[in-house]
């Protein structure tokens, strides 16, 4: 739509639709729970921090933050790290097996996290990983990598060949090359990758709760336990609710320029 | 399209992929496979039972093939409610999206918000949200006189949870269609309005065609996650009220971790895997048809 | 409609330009004819293609009046105004067949199907595209896809002008020459206003009846292919057009005698009142400078080109580099040799703009 009123006002209704729950959330974050059972309202009558401060002193509640925050940082660096030479050679060489590989890899995408939580499970325990942050980081690697390939495949495709050559012309070694020169070149597209790998690692909850127990809790299963003396603790709930869109909102921040200049190269 | 050099050392490269991503799946797939056919007295003692848990499974008669189909069919209803609502929606809303200006940063920024929500606290939310006594939607829709109740309402059950998935995901089918308009030269914008075409000829003629293959993974991508979902109905309904939204994963965990019956949750799981890989296959032959066509 | 005319267009991107430099395109004055070919010709940003969208309305002009004879369009929605525009790569329907993108424009303005279908045959044949006419136009070859385009443009009957902008930049160089000869066949056909944007003098220069040279967002000469040749008005034409471009030298202009590095010989006219300026240059053509034996301005040869049909030699005039023909008949003449320079041919610059000279 290139101009004209009501492609403006439609967008601008559904931004609003889209906020509504999640200012709801924030709204129920900043009142305790006497207010919210007081009754509905869309300002909190008493606004108060309360709640979040008693997540940022209870040592649970940090450790859980820590703990996931962690494992996702960890897991972005090492799929992004193995996928760049991976995508490297999908995209300029033919191998025995590539286009298999590929489609494996891509199904690994897909795989339904309930199929691997029991042997996961199972894997990790025999392993001695079992309740580490490192079974959380191995364990999304099952489909951050593949989405890290896929990714950069594309933005590597998106540089000449030529470049390649001219530098294996001009004497550089490949390694010297692909840090120097090449990398610098897919910035963005490794912008717009580790973004995908933080924002799956993230929100992936169901394997980061199967396989992890008392020492290396992500804050979902601190979650789950969030009982007051009157049933569910909603306002707790909602302040750390709150509290986990902080740094998916930092990083899209960060990377926003990134990804548009991504879609704008036209590499999907 | 240049062709390719042949160089079978880049099998290098791929190792450390190759790797991570054995170990994160053939492993485990390998373990299920082996308890699906298998079954044991207890303690550790296992013995082969071939394909009787299959055949168990796929048979609608039994206990648990009934209840598979159910949650199978249950499963591919959903998929296809979501996607019908989704994709349209997206592409609707990514024609909507500013293309230039400061607007654009703020507008994906905002856009991708439900995505970067992890899965348990969007279940939080919409928990909330949809009581009748704290949350505005719940509120609302009581009000207005409309029986709703999530916990109880089968009805009220399915339409929250896709609500919940329409509400959370079409960013995605947006953000990428926003990408494959983003990719359309502007010249054929200026030929169209030459040529006196009205909006809805320029969206049929050239931007629908020139999405066609980033809404194949679009649709590839939702159909997917919508084939898988398991967090937000778990948190939200828990699977009920009874077991109307009892989606494959939720059974399926229900089942592995919940009784001791390994032998049909690792069947269970060979053909919700095979179900997954087949679609992939469908949908991986058509991108490559697709992009063997745009090059020829 | 017989001519446009351009009353001090002028377009700035931003607001309220201070100076002259904020202008992307500098206040122009033209009338365009109908029935003539018109090339603009100038390097990459010199505002070329700026121009032409403002003649086909997908720029608004932030200065200036557009008319279409004596009607204002400057602010007419492109569909309204009775022009064509083929542009850089093809711009096709990929869903559609070649007789349905033809047919397009006249289905979008609701014209009878008889109509319709007469007036595709017609451009079909006269672009030689009715072999393919039902086959699908996204498998068709780069040139004939541009022919399409073209075609799109020619089918509305009311069209009177058609807007080039760069359009052979994708096609087979063995097949620029067969498009190139088609566009003028089509242009002598319907009589109708060509105006061509290019880079490529050649192209230009070819196509063109009057050529539009442009740099840095102004119109620096506008003339025939022989006149912008011949008398460059500007020493940007003179280094812009020919291959090689014309000899710029600094030098001293006395009456009827020049002076480069003290150095010095005869120009075809008088220029009083130059003595004492500054920025002076002399411009003369390499194919009017030629190496001779006998007498004339010493220069060093730093290498001779055999271009096949004729040989240039690159010499150093007292360390300011020209270029010179080297006239059949002569062989090898050493590092030091004479050049000729035809007075009649040699122009006098002063701050970059030709000075008319008297008759000696």
């Amino acid at each position: 739509m290139r101009s004209g009123l009501a492609p403006k006002l439609i967008f601008v209704v559904y931004l609003v639709l889209l906020m509504l729950p999640i200012y709801w959330l924030i709204n129920m974050s900043l009142r305790t729970n006497e207010d919210i059972m007081s009754g509905l309202s869309f300002f909190p009558h008493h606004p108060t921090i309360e709640k979040f401060l008693e997540i940022f002193d209870d040592p649970t509640w940090v450790h859980a933050f820590g703990v996931s925050l962690t494992y996702v940082a960890l897991n972005t660096v090492i799929s992004v790290a193995v996928a760049l030479p991976a995508a490297y050679a999908f995209n300029r060489y033919h191998f025995i097996g590539d286009k298999h590989l590929f489609f494996w890899l891509l199904t690994n995408l897909m795989a339904p996290a309930a199929v691997f939580a029991m042997p996961f499970f199972q894997l990790y325990y025999a392993v001695g990983l079992f309740d580490t942050v490192w079974a959380v980081v191995l364990a999304h690697c099952l489909f951050n990598v593949p989405l890290a390939v896929w990714i950069l495949e594309g933005f590597v495709g998106g540089v000449p060949r030529e470049i390649d050559e001219t530098a294996a012309i001009d004497g550089y070694s490949f390694p010297r090359f692909f840090i120097r020169i090449f990398l610098p070149l897919i910035a963005n597209g490794i912008g717009v990758t580790a973004f995908f790998c933080f924002m799956f690692s993230w929100v992936e909850q169901l394997l980061a709760t199967t396989l992890t127990s008392a020492h290396a809790l992500p804050f979902a299963a601190v979650m789950t336990r969030a009982y007051s003396a009157s049933g569910m603790d909603w306002s707790l709930l909602s302040a750390a609710g709150v509290l986990t869109m902080v740094p998916g909102a930092f990083v899209i921040w960060f990377v926003r320029n990134h990804i548009a200049k991504g879609f704008a190269l036209g590499r999907v | 399209m240049i062709d390719k050099p042949i160089n079978n050392r880049a099998w290098f490269f791929v190792l450390p992929v190759l790797a991570f991503v054995l170990f994160s799946s053939l492993i485990p797939v390998m373990t299920v496979v082996n308890y699906s056919v298998q079954d044991t007295l207890g303690e550790n003692n296992f013995f082969w039972n071939g394909d009787s848990w299959f055949r168990d499974l796929l048979n609608p008669h039994t206990t648990i093939g009934a209840r598979f189909n159910d949650a199978l069919f249950r499963t591919l209803a959903f998929s296809f409610v979501a996607l019908a609502i989704e994709v349209p929606l997206g592409i609707a809303i990514a024609l909507c999206v500013p293309r230039r200006g400061w607007s654009v940063g703020i507008s994906l920024v905002v856009i991708a918000l439900p995505m970067l929500i992890p899965w348990n606290v969007v279940g939080t939310i919409w928990q909330i949200f949809t009581r009748e006594d704290i949350g505005l939607f719940g509120a609302a829709l009581t009000g207005l006189g409309l029986h709703y109740n999530v916990t109880q309402d089968a009805v009220s059950a399915w339409v929250t949870i896709v609500v919940i998935d329409v509400w959370h995901w079409t960013p995605l089918v947006i953000l990428l269609s926003y990408a494959g308009l983003r990719a359309i030269p502007d010249a054929y914008y200026q030929a169209a309005r030459i040529d006196g075409a009205s909006r809805w000829a320029v969206f049929a003629n050239i931007e629908l065609p020139k999405l066609q293959k980033v809404l194949v993974i679009a649709v590839l991508l939702r159909f997917m996650q919508t084939f898988m979902i398991y967090t937000e109905p778990f948190v939200v309904t828990g699977g009920g009220p009874g077991s109307a939204t009892t989606f494959l994963s939720i059974d399926l965990d229900k089942i592995a971790l919940g009784q001791v019956d390994l032998g049909n949750a690792a069947a269970m799981s060979i053909v919700y895997y095979l179900i997954t890989l087949t679609v992939c296959w469908v949908f991986f032959t058509i991108m490559t048809q697709l992009d063997r066509r745009r090059d020829a | 409609m017989a001519r446009i005319t351009l009353d001090h267009i002028a377009h700035s991107y931003s607001g309220k330009p201070r100076s002259e430099d904020d202008y992307q395109l500098k206040p122009l004055q033209h009338v365009w004819e109908q029935g003539s070919a018109y090339a603009l010709l100038g390097p990459s940003g010199c505002g070329k293609t700026t121009l032409l969208n403002i003649i086909s309305g997908l720029v608004i002009p932030s200065e200036g009046r557009l008319l279409f004879d004596d009607t204002d369009v400057t602010r007419l929605p492109t569909e309204e105004r009775n022009i064509a525009q083929v542009f850089q790569f093809p711009v096709i329907y990929d869903t559609m067949t070649v007789a349905e993108n033809l047919a397009f424009p006249l289905k979008n303005r609701r014209m009878p199907k008889m109509v319709i279908d007469r007036r595709v045959a017609e451009i079909a044949e006269m672009l030689d595209l009715t072999r393919d006419l039902n086959r699908r136009a996204r498998g068709l070859t780069a040139d004939a896809k541009q022919k399409i385009s073209l075609g799109r443009g020619l089918v509305r009957a009311d069209v009177s002008a058609v807007l080039f902008d760069e359009p052979l930049t994708v096609i087979d160089p063995a097949l620029k020459w067969e498009l190139r000869s088609k566009l003028k066949a089509v242009h002598r056909a319907l009589d109708l206003l060509m105006i061509y944007v290019t880079h490529d003098q050649t192209e230009a220069l070819t196509f063109a009846d009057k050529v539009v040279v442009m740099n840095d967002g102004r119109a620096v000469q506008i003339g025939t292919p022989a006149e912008l040749f011949e008398r460059p008005e500007h020493t940007f034409v003179g280094y812009f057009i020919g291959s090689p471009g014309m000899n710029l030298l600094p030098a001293k202009v006395n009456g009827a005698r020049a002076y480069v590095e003290g150095h010095g010989f005869d120009l075809g006219a008088a220029y009083p009142g130059l003595i004492e300026q500054s920025r002076v240059q002399i411009g003369v053509r390499p194919e009017f400078v030629s190496l001779t034996a006998a007498e004339g301005v010493p220069v060093q040869v730093r290498r001779i080109a055999d271009l096949g049909r004729r040989r240039l030699a690159y010499v150093d005039l007292a360390g300011h580099p020209m270029v010179a023909t080297v006239p059949a008949g002569i062989g090898s003449l050493g590092d030091r040799v004479n050049v000729k320079i035809d007075p009649a041919q040699t122009h006098v610059y002063l701050a970059d703009i030709r000075v008319q000279g008297v008759a000696a």
